[in-house]
């Protein structure tokens, strides 16, 4: 950075609207649910620009664009899966019933909506308690990657220092406004998100001679490939892995699969359809949020792939983009970005990190005060007798779950961002994805059902996690420790995500238990699907 | 084949589709602008 003033006006105008746009949300909530679902009457560009800001973190920019580097182009079938399954599955299939279903129960909440469909206060408080306990991971990987962030841009500034300042900012206008606040701000920085990447994409492209030399020049580069990753399946970054490598496991199972089908059961995206006054701005939302998603992670991984064509043709590096970031994938694009690109676009690059990064973290911060304060703390514990002080408890709710992120934060490696990510996809879509389908689509579903396939999707993927899946177990250690080896498995079961195995299984137990088990009754299943 | 200087169709499938997928958005977005049911 060779002009820290710049920089740091720019960084303040930025923090100025923020604090402007979150005032503007303290203002305009008035009662509880203003303040957990946005007074279901946001606009539909600000629902889709705040769901894709905060399904888009750094580490979809950063920490995948670098995997894109080393794994290819294939990378944009998880592009595809995004706006396939994030986008129009979502938006469509589940949003619009999502949205009436939340009307027609008054939920506030993705955990009340599963509860007051089964009208079981166990399911609202199992969720929420799965939601505060695993989401503090997720939140504190991407807290992580932001305080890096800050601290190699700021370099005065402290890693430690950093996180903090980064969190309290964060913390005061999702504390005073709630879910207008974050998402009047998400929508400001899914903005400045669009025209960064958007820009990117142009350069990169314009640097490479044009989209088919740009790809021309990375198909030449296959003789480049490594001998231990050629060795691993790795054909070439515009080649997909050999059929049934370690390499193609890892990239169709965890990174295509694992976060594309683990987006549409994300409680903190799933309330944004909750969000809206009718099925008409959820239409309108589509265009938005697929445009979004492409100029995201579409952009983010072509780039990703191609700044190895850029590094290996250039004179003053001559060696592919690991190489070039001395193996550590998440160096890759910041090491792009500051070679081949003008110094305006740094700053603006900058931005476009911190809004990615501050949208998913704010986001994160309201579920978790959420999960603990209403669907924990005031619906399970205290049977929803306690409903004056809803907004206060849902603050110390946010206070509770900063705390815990903070701490794992200051505690968690930095390697484990693109993991954490991963883990808490991937146990969301097996604990909660086949209920919430359930409770949308099917009516025969049962409480004992759902409570079973819960248990399941979450048993199954924890334990999955922590004695076959060889790359957490062996960081874990508790397999190591009881049977004296890393793994219990055999390949490929051991690069085989647990999505692969539990979200299937977790369905079919689902099934299996509301055949043979009571039904919720007529009156409220009518009740449920008014109007659907 | 050989598409937009991509030679594996596995990749140039999934190029063409996320192009696809959010064109598609923005189509719907627009032709059901006016459609959906009210609160």
């Amino acid at each position: 950075m060779d002009n820290i003033l710049l920089l740091a006006i720019i960084v303040i105008v930025y923090l100025f609207m923020i604090a402007y746009l979150g005032y503007r949300g303290y203002r305009k909530t008035k009662n509880t649910l203003d303040y957990l679902v946005a007074g279901r009457s946001v606009h539909p560009f600000v629902m889709a620009l705040s769901y894709g800001a905060t399904f888009i973190s750094t580490s979809a920019i950063v920490g995948f664009g670098g995997a894109a580097a080393f794994f290819g182009m294939g990378l944009l079938w998880l592009t595809f899966l995004n706006i396939a399954a994030g986008i129009i599955i979502a938006f469509l299939v589940f949003g619009k019933r999502t949205r009436k279903m939340g009307h027609n129960l008054d939920a506030h909440t993705f955990p009340e909506l599963l509860g007051k469909r089964f009208r079981s206060s166990f399911i609202q408080g199992f969720s929420g308690l799965v939601i505060f306990v695993f989401m503090p991971i997720y939140a504190a990987a991407v807290l992580i990657g932001s305080a890096r962030f800050i601290e190699t841009t700021f370099t005065t500034v402290d890693y430690n220092i950093a996180l903090l300042i980064y969190t309290l900012i964060i913390l005061a206008y999702v504390l005073a406004g709630g879910l207008k606040a974050v998402m009047y701000t998400d929508a400001m920085q899914g903005s400045i998100m669009f025209v960064g990447m958007a820009t990117l994409l142009v350069f990169t492209y314009t640097k490479l001679g044009g989209v088919t030399a740009a790809h021309q020049a990375l198909a030449g580069l296959t003789g480049q490939v490594p001998q231990k990753l050629a060795a691993m399946g790795h054909l070439g970054w515009t080649r997909m892995p050999a059929l049934g490598s370690a390499l193609w496991w890892n990239l169709v199972s965890t990174i295509v699969l694992g976060v594309g089908i683990g987006v549409l059961a994300q409680p903190q995206l799933a309330v944004r359809f909750m969000t809206v006054k009718s099925t008409k701005e959820i239409n309108r939302a589509v265009g938005v949020g697929g445009v979004f998603i492409l100029c995201m992670t579409g952009v983010a991984f072509v780039v990703g792939a191609l700044s190895n064509a850029y590094f290996f043709n250039h004179p003053q590096f001559g060696k592919i983009s690991l190489a070039v970031a001395e193996g550590n994938i998440d160096k890759i694009i910041p090491a792009f970005i500051n070679s081949a690109l003008p110094v305006w676009f740094v700053y603006l690059f900058m931005l476009t990190l911190l809004s990615a990064a501050m949208s998913t973290s704010s986001s994160q911060f309201h579920a978790m005060g959420a999960a603990i304060g209403r669907d924990v703390f005031e619906k399970f514990i205290l049977k929803g007798k306690h409903v004056k002080y809803s907004v206060a408890i849902t603050r110390v709710g946010i206070l509770a779950g900063v705390l815990v992120t903070v701490v794992l934060g200051y505690k968690l490696p930095g390697s484990v961002i693109a993991v954490a990510t991963a883990i808490f996809f991937g146990l969301c879509a097996s604990t909660f994805l086949p209920s919430y389908a359930g409770a949308l689509f099917w009516k025969g579903v049962t409480k004992a059902g759902v409570i079973a396939s819960m248990f399941t999707g979450f048993l199954g993927t924890c334990l999955w996690l922590l004695f076959i899946h060889q790359k957490e177990s062996e960081a874990l250690g508790l397999c190591k420790l009881l049977f004296g080896k890393a793994t219990l498995a055999q390949f490929p079961w051991t690069v085989v995500d647990p999505i692969v195995v539990m979200l299937p299984l977790s369905a079919v137990v689902l099934v299996l238990v509301s055949l043979f088990t009571k039904k919720v009754s007529g009156e409220h299943i009518n009740h449920c699907f008014k109007h659907i | 084949m050989v598409i937009l200087g991509i030679d594996d169709p596995g990749v140039w499938l999934a190029y063409l589709l996320c192009i696809a997928s959010a064109v598609f958005c923005v189509v719907y977005g627009i032709l059901r602008w006016n459609t959906g049911d009210e609160a």
